[in-house]
């Protein structure tokens, strides 16, 4: 049976792996290859590293840090943050990233999604969308959640995906970093409209928040940070708790 | 060891360069089809449209051909397992090598509704007894990512269920061996089977060899 994704993102900023809250105050918790060496032995099933400062500074995810994580990985790696086209692509591509995620270069240039999923096929294309609550909407952001972009995230997933998308990274600006559960609602408004993996992300602060993002929420994956970074919780203590609730999972053996 | 890396375009093979690299095989890109003949095994991956295998023209095909007449052992990955089919659906007009019998089909959401593509890890169940497989423990899981998929055949060595429908996962006919998952991303379930490939590609080349 297919399991249900538990995915690790290494927000990386100098080389060193840091952690907001609603994207802002950033803390430092440590080595990015050092952290994916104890995920990977811990039976996480996927590794993003997101450069979380790239879009406002205008630097690319570091290929230093990217090449470091890849040499020692073998599950799958993504790579985001400031890939503005396709040379950033290529760039994080050649380190060893197997998928590149891209969110505010996609949004001012939509066909940016096509021409990457031509090159690298559309399972190496991840749209990621920054959106919050705003009425009965869900309005999305871009350059890390300041601006809004003017589109709703139901209707941008779906065109994502009609352009080559292979799967959506979808953070919650509201929940992010903050603990208090993934936005299950918006998480299966998106998820139902499209036919591609939809992965979760931002509010996880306990077990019990990854089995709503899976049943209520309709994720095929679901991403955390702190809840790992900082030794609260062990992935595989997590994969246990979801097994027992009668989630698939994938159990390292 | 020497393994012939064929690459075609269809996609980027830095993870597999990585993964046999940290096995310690050593690849070379054949640049030409007779730069296959001073291989100990040929390796075809590949991710992407089926079409994309267009690229591995007749002239490829004879070389092929003649390397798996020669004996040498081939390992296709993803869409390099479905080109070794006789074609597939995603690209009717373009043949597959066809070494294997039958043509892959478009999973379809299934009773299940599912989505498609088949992305993630899923489990293997092992069909028959291959070395490729051997030491994984039962319930393992691999990565997969892919639309289309290959029929179950005496050839298959493990298939896979998803959204109520079973396909290859893993094909050993001795000579010709095959996976639709990745194994290069598949942690260490995956690095058995290339250990596997690469034991089973060495034992040849020592008979060979006497």
């Amino acid at each position: 049976m297919l399991a249900k994704r538990i995915i690790a993102c290494l927000d990386v900023r100098d080389g060193q792996v840091v952690k907001g809250v609603q994207f802002e105050g950033l803390r430092t918790a440590g080595d990015p290859a050092a952290l994916a060496r104890r995920y990977n032995a811990e039976g996480i099933d996927e590794l993003v590293i997101l450069d979380v400062t790239a879009t406002l500074e205008k630097r690319l995810a570091m290929a230093r840090t990217v090449r470091a994580v890849a040499a020692e990985l073998f599950i799958p790696l993504c790579v985001g943050g400031g890939i503005r086209g396709v040379e950033d692509a290529a760039a994080v591509v050649e380190a060893g990233a197997d998928k590149v995620s891209v969110n505010s270069a996609a949004l001012a240039d939509p066909s940016l999604i096509t021409t990457l999923a031509r090159l690298y096929g559309s399972q190496a294309v991840i749209v990621a969308i920054d959106a919050k609550r705003e009425g009965s909407r869900y309005a999305v952001y871009s350059r890390s959640a300041t601006t809004p972009a003017g589109r709703d995230a139901v209707e941008w997933a779906r065109e994502a995906e009609d352009r080559g998308a292979g799967e959506i990274l979808l953070t919650s600006i509201d929940r992010d970093g903050t603990k208090a559960g993934f936005d299950c609602e918006m998480t299966a408004a998106v998820s139902s409209a499209v036919n591609i993996p939809v992965i979760a992300s931002g509010g996880a602060g306990d077990f019990s928040h990854f089995v709503d993002v899976f049943t209520r929420g309709r994720a095929d994956a679901a991403l955390a940070a702190s809840i790992f970074h900082y030794q609260e919780h062990s992935v595989e203590a997590l994969k246990r708790h979801l097994q027992e609730a009668g989630i698939p999972v994938r159990v390292q053996v | 060891m020497l393994i012939a890396l064929i690459d075609y375009g269809a996609g980027n093979l830095t993870s597999v360069r990585k993964a046999f690299t940290h096995l310690g095989a050593e690849l070379y890109q054949p640049a030409s089809p007779a730069d296959l003949a001073r291989a100990a095994a040929i390796v075809v991956p590949g991710v992407g449209h089926f079409e994309a295998t267009r690229a591995l023209t007749p002239e490829w095909h004879a070389a092929i051909r003649d390397a798996l007449d020669r004996g040498q052992p081939l390992l296709g990955i993803c869409l390099g397992m479905q080109w070794l089919f006789e074609g597939s659906a995603e690209a009717p007009d373009c043949p597959g090598l066809g070494v294997l019998e039958g043509r892959c089909w478009r999973l379809t959401s299934g009773p299940d509704r599912l989505k498609v593509p088949h992305v993630g890890w899923n489990t293997l169940e092992p069909a028959g007894d291959s070395s490729l497989l051997a030491g994984l423990p039962a319930g393992s899981s691999v990565y997969f990512t892919h639309s289309y998929a290959c029929p179950v055949t005496t050839a298959t060595a493990a298939t896979t269920e998803y959204g109520g429908e079973r396909f290859a996962a893993a094909v050993d006919t001795g000579q010709v061996m095959a996976v639709q998952f990745h194994p290069e991303k598949s942690g260490n379930a995956g690095l058995t089977i290339l250990r596997n490939f690469l034991a089973r590609v060495a034992a040849r080349a020592a008979t060979e060899a006497r």
